[in-house]
């Protein structure tokens, strides 16, 4: 019998607007041509919290503005159980408006604060304007990051909260101090679609490593996975323009 | 009517753009400099008004079918060509068709509506009757929001003066808050509770349907419309363009209620999908067949409608302006139908993401090109004994579309 890895999607319903099925493929597919048999539990509205007891890694997916207003009513309900499981070693990937709900609190566009899961140290305000086109990030934990952003928040970390990235080309967190995304821990929190995880394995790499030492105890060793197309895909998308 | 001047302008401006290869942008813009109201003019003189469609995937079809119907009923059609600017394109069309004393000889348009250019038209024009035919998500950074598609085309609802036509299956549609606001009649079509596992991204609509899809099977269609069902053996392919159809059934059987149904759907079997939307031409002897996939929805929808067995597939994608800028939107589509068969060539901008995201539906790529000649050349070089496919998105289209008429005999799109 295969070793199994639970992944929890938060609020998939609500949050999968920017092709996040793609980032859980690739979760699942780099687990599964390793020899690991990947559950998902989908985590809905309503749901009962002691769910992310059985989680080994989580993942939040990025919505319309208009289906996560819904969400942030449920932060306060799920909070305590979601930074208990990421305090404990637990993976997370949150994009877009999740890298939001992970965040301290969120301005709406009538200047309304809505509480976040504070998992991060950082604010977002939300703004008329969206912020769109091809992003290239420098990582000193995963090298270069490429993507595309596609968001109206404007984040800004507080003193302490680490980037994910700084920003090489593109928008970012705000626009004004070159960083990219929060990084707490094994918690990742980023604007970057593309979607993320195929053109940057590295990432999803990092993210399945972690759940496996935090499920089975140890430290894995991941056996490396050649792909005929990823070199040249990262490439284009580097050159092509904002 | 229009000034004769601008008629004229407007022609020679034409026929300068067409010696220098070009397309519909540059003549528009003249006579819109020269007679802002040029269009409008001329539509709101037609008997029986105008006719938009619009929706996010099924339009050019769409539009198609109900032209075919209109003039099967004896009806004299004026439409558009689609192109980067609707109504430049509306405009450059008009041109075309329009007696130099301004004299347009029709008695009714239909137009294919884009959902960015709808509010400013209907401001301009209001339509006698639209067909509203999906609301799905699109590429992902055309409009922001789907729920912000949804209020354009809830705008041009609003602006239709006789009868609007609904998917009632359509949740965005069929929850329309402006029901209450609507001048026009509303008529509605829908599926038969069968046919509706067969679209994903509807769900079952309550309202009383005038015209149904009861069942499809061998190309052939069971329309119901006002309580009797007709047999339709269809020349369109899939399902998805029946289901598309039926609304035009649905519309034209309104507009002209004295033409027996069976003139309307002996009209319907004999339609052709346009250039683009399935239609094959034959390259020295290859059959090749192009399918423009624009967002996700289109593209599952032409993935479950064609069958890839027996035929060599290439998928091309590009992520200029047109096609999307953002590629995430290829890891909604779900390319599992092509696993059996695998993929021969991938090209455009973006062939690696294309090539990436195949990789990960484990389906077998022969190879990847990024410049669309090479690819084209090399796919029809594969397999000659096959009929050839093309999946392409917006801007992939256009470039193959010139680079095939080299090479083949092409119906006149722009």
């Amino acid at each position: 019998m295969s070793k199994s890895l639970t992944l929890l999607n938060l609020f998939s319903r609500h949050l999968n607007g920017y092709g996040d099925e793609g980032n859980l493929l690739v979760l699942r597919k780099r687990a599964e041509w390793r020899g690991f048999t990947v559950r998902i539990i989908d985590f809905e509205l309503g749901d009962n919290p002691a769910l992310f007891e059985d989680a080994d890694l989580i993942f939040g997916g990025d919505g319309h503005q208009s289906s996560q207003m819904a969400l942030w009513p449920e932060v306060e309900r799920i909070a305590e159980s979601l930074l208990q499981r990421i305090e404990s070693g637990v993976p997370a990937l949150a994009i877009g408006a999740s890298y939001q709900l992970f965040g301290e609190y969120l301005e709406t566009l009538e200047g309304e604060r809505l509480k976040g899961a504070g998992i991060f140290s950082a604010h977002t305000v939300l703004e008329e304007q969206r912020k769109t086109g091809n992003i290239v990030v420098l990582s000193s934990n995963f090298g270069e990051i490429l993507g595309y952003e596609n968001h109206s928040g404007k984040t800004t970390l507080h003193k302490g909260q680490e980037p994910l990235a700084q920003v090489i080309s593109g928008f970012g967190n705000n626009g004004e101090d070159a960083t990219e995304g929060a990084r707490s821990g094994k918690a990742l929190g980023t604007y970057l679609h593309g979607p993320l995880l195929p053109k940057n394995p590295q990432v999803a790499d990092f993210l399945i490593a972690a759940a496996l030492e935090q499920r089975f105890g140890e430290p894995v060793e991941l056996a490396l996975l050649p792909s005929p197309w990823l070199e040249q895909a990262r490439g284009v998308a580097k050159s092509r323009p904002r | 009517m229009p000034n004769p001047m601008t008629i004229v302008v407007g022609r020679l401006v034409q026929a300068a753009a067409k010696l220098r290869g070009g397309g519909t942008a540059l003549p528009g813009l003249v006579v819109e400099k020269l007679e802002p109201d040029f269009a409008v003019k001329l539509l709101s003189e037609l008997p029986l008004g105008v006719v938009l469609v619009s929706g996010t995937n099924g339009k050019t079809t769409s539009v198609k079918v109900v032209t075919e119907l209109l003039q099967a009923a004896g009806l004299k059609v004026f439409t558009n060509n689609t192109g980067s600017n609707f109504m430049r394109g509306v405009i450059s069309s008009l041109l075309r068709k329009v007696s130099i004393r301004g004299h347009l000889d029709a008695d009714i348009a239909v137009l294919e509506l884009d959902e960015a250019h709808a509010v400013s038209f209907v401001s301009a024009i209001k339509p006698r009757y639209t067909l509203l035919l999906n609301v799905m998500r699109d590429q992902m950074d055309r409009f922001g929001e789907i729920s912000y598609t949804a209020e354009l085309l809830t705008a041009v609802a609003c602006n239709t003066t006789d009868l609007v036509v609904l998917n009632r299956e359509d949740a965005l549609l069929a929850a329309i808050p402006y029901k209450e606001k609507l001048a026009a009649e509303v008529r509605w079509f829908g599926l038969t509770d069968e046919l509706r596992s067969e679209f994903t991204a509807f769900v079952p609509g309550q309202e009383n349907a005038a015209a149904l899809l009861a069942s499809f099977s061998g190309n052939t269609a069971h329309i119901k419309l006002d309580d009797t069902t007709c047999e339709v053996p269809l020349t369109l392919k899939g399902i998805y363009n029946a289901y598309n159809a039926t609304a035009a059934l649905a519309l034209v059987h309104a507009i002209v209620p004295e033409t027996p149904v069976a003139v309307l759907t002996a009209a319907l079997s004999r339609v052709h999908s346009p250039f683009g939307r399935g239609e094959s031409v034959d390259v020295n002897g290859t059959s090749v067949e192009l399918i423009l996939v624009k967002n996700p929805s289109g593209f599952d929808l032409a993935l479950r409608s064609f069958d890839a067995n027996d035929c060599a597939t290439m998928i091309t994608i590009s992520d200029d302006y047109g096609d999307g800028r953002d590629v995430s939107w290829l890891y909604e589509v779900d390319f599992g139908s092509l696993e059996q068969n695998g993929v021969a060539m991938v090209s455009g901008s973006r062939a690696f993401d294309m090539a990436l995201r195949l990789e990960y539906n484990e389906v077998a790529l022969q190879a990847a090109e990024t410049d669309l000649k090479i690819g084209l050349d090399r796919f029809l070089a594969t397999s000659p004994q096959l009929p050839h496919r093309i999946f392409c998105s917006y801007t992939t289209m256009l470039s193959l579309r010139k680079l095939l008429a080299s090479q083949a005999t092409l119906e006149q799109v722009i």
